[in-house]
């Protein structure tokens, strides 16, 4: 589940609220996204996909996480290498290759 | 609340997967002024846009066995004219791609293009800009709630709910394409947590029917604690017990009912043994979203066993839906048209489609008819479809016909109850369903005259609930096992039973035996 939204990294763009397809956003009153509706996120990761700034990071738990959390804690995500991963894995952003370009997965059966 | 949104357009596309949006392409390629609402986000929602696909995308020589090699697993359901026709036109459609629509494909060392599979958010995006290019006007986070018809029953537009603004809208639309994919009834199956099966409930409320509805309880696998359940790489898998024992029988394909008696009792770990170095490298390339839960939990699932689950996908990769009944897609009620998950599969799929690239073709096939036919519909109609005065057909969740009581939360918990549990869903059984289906039909008529409140989530409640008794009336109708409708209490396929089976109704339900067209080299030697 979305677990975090660094105001910090966030340009209040509102990407993540217009592509979040449960609609779990709105907009704050200064411009950063609350987490209005957790429980409504389906951890789909698309909202991760859609930040310019990997301001956001999806859990991949359906759960929501405690408190305590390392992957609510934006230092950790960040020493981690997590924040942003996602966008980086599809090879989406500034002078990246997108990922459809290198595609080319695996056999789909394992050769007996 | 503010005033209501009222609009016209010539086709009114409902759903903007790849179904609704090769939909809405192509009316808007045939001349027609098309306006699409989603749910969520045209580009990042439904099924496709999270989780990305294989594409039935055959070279014309490899066609034949493309065909055949499937219609064994699928019950001998499916129907040669329509694969061939699937085939040559999602052919077509992935070349419109690749070029007009822009979509970066892997270039093979010999300078060809890999064209078998789509990665989700990429191909949905790129649909989303062909879209607004063709001039196509997309409304986001405005779900349809109903259909309206005209005096004669045609169908005449769309009402529905914009909810990021909470205001009601309206289109009037010369025809209108149902493309709100399959029901997953709220598993959180990756991306499927929009798919509540709205469409199916929209067009049996106008009349359509529905076929194959036996054939949606497919369940795939995820790490227990997550919502990815991209099953391709678990081909790669061993199945462990806890004490880390092998799960004797279990696999992905055909051993997936071994994991799910397992899990009724104990918990179910899988390793990707089989995968080695080579293949590792390639799996992360070609799917990055199936690492997410694994790198995100510091799993590594070559090495490391990590428990896992079955999800329920329902319709989403089962294959019943509206029943289509021309080459057009249309369903039967003038001007309503459907597409993708919201119309049956069993035209290519029959029983079964698992592990599929079937339904992406299927997608943007279907799409690609009811699109064009839509625009062509409203063409003929002219001005006079701008004059129609349109009726309200939606009636449960919306309408009660009795006192208001109740909320949408514990009627979806009460189906929830009813379709996620393996003993009744997957591993069926004649008593089981028969219950299930009791305690459905009482839920129909509460949800019918009693529930109201938010529009959205009480019309995806009431459209669930339908969904259900539709699946388990047929799953009880077809009293052997066939594609993935298997039944504990009736194992063996009963050649006599090879036929479609159509369910209709909203308060009483009917069913009826829907012959195959004789199509395979087995059906004519028989005939002959
Ligand atoms: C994890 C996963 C992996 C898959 N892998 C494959 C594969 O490899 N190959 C393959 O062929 N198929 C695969 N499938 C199946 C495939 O994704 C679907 O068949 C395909 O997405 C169907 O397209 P669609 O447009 O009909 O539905 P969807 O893609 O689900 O889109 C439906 C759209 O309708 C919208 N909607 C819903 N209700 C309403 C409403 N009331 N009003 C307006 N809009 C609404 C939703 O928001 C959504 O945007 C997979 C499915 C899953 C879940
Ligand atoms: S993970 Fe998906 S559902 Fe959850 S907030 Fe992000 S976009 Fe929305
Ligand atoms: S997409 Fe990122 S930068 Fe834009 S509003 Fe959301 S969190 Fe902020």
């Amino acid at each position: 589940m979305i677990e975090l939204i660094s105001a910090d990294r966030c340009v209040t763009c509102d990407r993540c609220i217009e592509a979040c397809p449960t609609n779990v956003f709105d907009r704050g009153v200064d411009g950063v996204p609350v987490i209005a509706r957790q429980a409504d996120c389906q951890t789909c990761f698309m909202c991760e996909a859609y930040c310019p700034t990997d301001a956001l990071f999806v859990a991949p738990t359906v759960a929501p996480l405690p408190a305590g959390d390392p992957l609510r804690d934006e230092e950790h995500l960040v020493a981690t290498g997590l924040l942003g991963s996602y966008r980086a894995g599809i090879g989406w952003g500034h002078g990246r290759t997108p990922g459809s370009r290198l595609a080319v997965g695996p056999d789909i059966t394992p050769p007996a | 609340m503010i005033d209501i949104l009222d609009l016209t357009a010539d086709v009114l596309v409902a759903g903007g997967g790849p179904a609704g949006a090769w939909a809405a392409l192509k009316a808007a390629q045939a001349g027609a002024d098309v306006i699409l609402v989603d749910k969520g986000y045209t580009g990042t929602s439904g099924a496709t846009a999270s989780a990305g696909t294989g594409v039935w995308y055959v070279e014309p020589q490899a066609r034949e066995a493309a065909m055949a090699s499937r219609e064994h697993l699928n019950g001998h359901l499916s129907d040669r004219r329509w694969m061939a026709r699937v085939l040559d036109q999602t052919y077509a459609n992935i070349h419109e791609l690749a070029t007009t629509g822009r979509y970066p494909f892997p270039i093979l060392a010999d300078g060809s293009e890999l064209r078998r599979g789509v990665q989700g958010p990429e191909y949905m995006r790129r649909m989303r800009a062909w879209l607004k290019r063709g001039g196509v006007r997309v409304l986001d986070h405005s779900p349809a709630l109903e259909l309206l018809t005209d005096p004669t029953g045609a169908v005449a537009g769309v009402a529905g709910h914009r909810r990021q603004l909470d205001q009601p809208y309206r289109v009037r639309a010369g025809a209108v394409v149902l493309a709100t994919g399959g029901c997953a009834f709220l598993s959180r199956a990756l991306g499927c947590d929009v798919n509540t099966g709205d469409g199916a409930l929209f067009a049996a409320e106008v009349g359509a029917t529905l076929s194959g509805m036996e054939f949606s309880n497919a369940y795939a696998i995820a790490p227990e604690f997550s919502s990815v359940t991209k099953t391709a790489y678990y081909n790669y898998a061993t199945f462990y017990r806890e004490d880390g024992t092998v799960l004797e029988g279990a696999a992905s394909q055909s051993g997936r009912s071994v994991i799910a008696r397992a899990l009724l009792n104990e918990r179910v770990f899988a390793r990707l043994d089989l995968a080695d170095d080579t293949v590792r490298a390639a799996m992360r390339r070609g799917q990055p979203n199936f690492f997410l839960p694994f790198d995100r939990m510091r799993i590594d699932p070559f090495e490391d066993r990590f428990p896992i689950t079955l999800l329920l996908e329902g319709t989403v990769r089962g294959t019943g839906g509206v029943r289509v009944v021309d080459d057009d897609c249309s369903t039967g009620v003038p001007g309503l048209y459907v597409a993708g998950d919201v119309a049956t599969r069993e035209l290519i799929c029959g029983g079964f489609t698992g592990g599929g690239s079937h339904n992406s073709a299927w997608a943007m096939s279907s799409g690609t008819w009811a699109g064009t036919a839509a625009a062509r519909h409203a063409a003929a109609l002219g001005t006079t479809a701008r004059r129609r005065r349109p009726v309200s057909a939606g009636q449960a969740g919306l309408r009660p016909t009795g006192v208001v009581s109740g909320d949408h939360r514990e009627v979806v918990r009460a189906v929830q109850a009813e379709t996620h549990p393996y003993l009744k869903n997957y591993l069926r059984r004649g008593d089981r369903l028969d219950q299930a289906l009791a305690t459905l039909d009482e839920l129909w008529a509460d949800t019918r005259a009693h529930l109201h409140g938010s529009p959205v989530e009480a019309r995806q409640a009431a459209a669930m609930v339908a969904h259900a008794r539709w699946m388990y009336t047929a799953a009880l109708a077809r009293t052997e096992s066939r594609g993935m409708h298997k039944r504990l209490d009736h194992p063996g396929t009963d050649p006599s039973r090879r036929h479609r089976l159509l369910v209709g109704g909203l308060d009483e339900l009917w069913t009826a035996a829907d012959p195959v067209r004789p199509h395979t080299p087995l059906d004519l030697a028989v005939a002959s």
